[in-house]
């Protein structure tokens, strides 16, 4: 089914963290700690499950060229994907405001643990990653598109809980001091990298 | 008069004049760019046509080389029929002309069919000889895939190709760009010997040199490798009518 | 009673003294340009701006050609950011410097496909990516919020070459060992390596052309970068 076959691609193959680097920042910043991690790996799935499939609603009908013909068919010609940033950041940063919104409310405790990171998703490379590769990739219905949302969310996840785990434990080893904290990271998260490529040519 | 900028008053005029700051600026931008971005198009367009037949162009002379070796296109319906044929200049704005047709937006409609699509084809002059460049659309691993494959006068042999994509994996699937793969195409026929349609099937592995049709696969890159395959094998099948009515190729 | 008034006069005097224009490039204006490119470097000691800093460095000419529209992008966000500084309504401050940004990143990429389509194909999604940028953001709300329109120019040239150096540097190891050449905008790729080298048996190492060396090689300098510089090493 092709649906399973993109989400599965897109949790190992082209995982949004050792494929594409997208969401670096928060990676390396939130990973010290594997229940953070949890906390902002779900956040992250939520986020992009939601907001690819409405930035793919954006793209065919509004953004594409030509896909104004349902206002009017003399608007064949119009094309406003230059556009497309803008648009696509002002619904991420409306969603992330509506979710911060609703987890206050509905769960003040994951709220109070989340704190600041919460916020922070809006600027996270891996979800605007997630809207633009969509549109590059011109997936044929939204089916596809919020598989592919949430198969990046879950691969995100899975890397920055790895890394967790892994730092965790390493406070205990002799890192070299130069090497202490991000140097080591970035190490590690490249082997890990290394080893997430064995799933390529993963055909269902 | 001291404006208070925390205000709401405040906060939505600030908004709106941002607003519509912002829209003319990049509006005014993406208008004045728009006609070099649109030459680049076509220029990328005519360097892949002239690369499937061998001939090298840059973004500097695309349009003269362009030109003086593609003598006519035909745009074609699913039954082989010539519908609309132009020579000469091509207007960016004539949705008529063979080269502004816009396969790959055809091929992902979902409402558009099989018999309702349009199918160009480019003859070029080469020697004396006519080659005919047919453009190919499918899909790759993540993302569309496409290309051009060049035939010789007795629509069979296979004159050149070259493939293309943006989304496929570097060093894997997006390796159809490179010449290692579309070399060996030259030469390979796509009717057997009873004038059935074959195609060139690219196969897993290494192909026999002496099958006239088949050619390498990718190593790790099979599902794109297969894109290519299935893409041929349709689109040959669609031009098929064609190819029968004006060679002679026939079943026996 | 007293006591306030006598704090207010003094103020008043205090702000009163005539403050001398600050030279264009001033010890601390000078400190703004070089900070980044060592002990506050935007990628190493910072850690912003990662992700673009590992994806488009496969070859020297992305790399450039990134920083370049990385500069722009930075140096006239930092300037506008600061002159709208005191009109800025607090309560869309974010949204105002995201549409700030977003906007200059939609005339990099309308110029870049208008004069250089074959690199802004390669750049593809990378481009728009310059808006999630964390050094952009970073610095609107560290610096260019804070402070006048040249100090903030500054502050932009100084991150985006801190910034650039270190995807100069990874790039130029990723390609040359990757592809044995050295690409530059414009020009293309030149063979670095002789071919004796290669007739020799000599391969180029096709890893390095993959995601994760870039990670590794980033490794490698924060370890160089850390072992001169022993103020950053973190501790336990």
């Amino acid at each position: 089914m092709e649906a399973v076959n993109i989400f599965v691609k897109s949790i190992f193959i082209d995982n949004m963290i050792f494929a594409y680097f997208l969401g670096m920042c928060s990676y390396l910043a939130v990973s010290k700690t594997v229940k953070t991690a949890v906390g902002l790996g779900a956040a992250v799935i939520f986020v992009l499950g939601i907001t690819v499939p409405i930035n793919y609603l954006l793209e065919n009908f509004v953004l594409m060229e030509g896909a104004l013909t349902w206002v009017d068919p003399s608007f064949a010609t119009v094309d406003l994907s230059f556009l497309s940033f803008i648009m696509f950041i002002a619904v991420i940063a409306s969603m992330v405001q509506l979710v911060e919104m609703i987890v206050e409310k509905f769960a003040p405790a994951l709220y109070g643990a989340l704190g600041i990171f919460l916020p922070l998703i809006a600027v996270n490379c891996s979800i605007l990653g997630g809207a633009l590769f969509m549109q590059e990739r011109q997936y044929t219905n939204i089916g596809d598109a919020t598989v592919f949302g949430l198969g990046s969310g879950v691969g995100w996840f899975l890397a920055i809980v790895a890394i967790a785990a892994i730092r965790e434990k390493i406070r205990y080893s002799n890192v070299p001091a130069p090497l202490r904290g991000l140097g080591i990271t970035f190490i590690i998260t490249g082997l890990m990298g290394l080893g997430f490529m064995a799933f390529m040519g993963i055909e269902l | 008069m001291a404006v208070n900028k925390n205000s709401n008053a405040f906060t939505f005029v600030f908004a709106i004049i941002m607003v519509v700051v912002v829209g003319a600026v990049l509006s005014f931008a993406a208008i004045s760019l728009k006609p070099l971005q649109v030459k680049n198009n076509i220029d990328k367009k005519m360097i892949n046509i002239l690369t499937s037949i061998g001939v090298e162009a840059d973004r500097t002379n695309a349009k003269e080389i362009f030109y003086a070796n593609i003598t006519a296109r035909y745009i074609l319906n699913s039954n082989g029929e010539i519908i609309s044929t132009r020579e000469g200049e091509v207007e960016s704005t004539d949705r008529e002309d063979p080269f502004n047709v816009d396969i790959k937006k055809e091929f992902r409609d979902p409402t558009l069919t099989v018999e309702e699509r349009n199918y160009p084809l480019y003859v070029a002059s080469i020697d004396g000889e006519d080659v005919a460049i047919i453009p190919l659309v499918g899909k790759g691993l993540w993302g569309p895939i496409w290309g051009y494959v060049a035939l010789e006068s007795d629509f069979n042999t296979i004159y050149g190709a070259n493939f293309d994509h943006t989304t496929e994996t570097p060093g894997l699937g997006a390796e159809i760009r490179e010449s290692w793969f579309s070399k060996p195409f030259v030469g390979k026929t796509i009717y057997d010997d009873a004038g059935d349609l074959v195609s060139v099937s690219v196969v897993k592995g290494t192909a026999d040199p002496d099958n006239p049709h088949a050619v390498d696969g990718i190593t790790g890159g099979t599902i794109t490798s297969h894109g290519v395959d299935e893409m041929l094998e349709r689109t040959f099948g669609v031009y098929d009518a064609y190819f029968k009515n004006n060679s002679q190729i026939s079943q026996k | 009673m007293s006591t306030e008034t006598a704090v207010a006069a003094n103020e008043q005097e205090v702000v009163k003294e005539a403050v001398p224009r600050e030279p264009l490039f001033s010890a601390k204006n000078k400190r703004l340009l070089t900070d980044p490119l060592n002990d506050d470097n935007p990628i190493t000691v910072q850690v912003l701006g990662i992700c673009s800093a590992l994806a488009i460095t496969v070859q020297v000419q992305q790399a450039v050609v990134m920083c370049m529209s990385v500069l722009f992008v930075m140096v006239f966000g930092n300037m506008i950011i600061s002159a709208m500084r005191n009109v800025i309504p607090s309560r869309i401050r974010i949204i105002v410097q995201l549409v700030v940004v977003a906007a200059l990143v939609i005339l990099v990429d309308q110029i870049l496909k208008a004069f250089l389509p074959d690199i802004a194909e390669k750049l593809s999604v990378f481009i728009g990516l310059i808006i999630t940028n964390c050094i952009i953001m970073g610095r609107f709300e560290a610096f260019a919020m804070g402070n006048k329109v040249w100090p903030s120019a500054l502050d932009g040239v100084g991150n985006a070459i801190g910034y650039a150096w270190i995807l100069v540097a990874v790039a130029v190891v990723r390609e040359i060992f990757g592809s044995g050449s050295i690409s530059f905008p414009g020009i293309g790729q030149i063979k670095f390596l002789p071919q004796s080298f290669f007739e020799a048996g000599y391969m180029n190492n096709n890893m390095m052309i993959l995601p994760p060396m870039a990670l590794i090689t980033v490794g490698v300098i924060i370890w160089i970068q850390r072992s001169k510089n022993q103020k950053l090493i973190e501790e336990n």
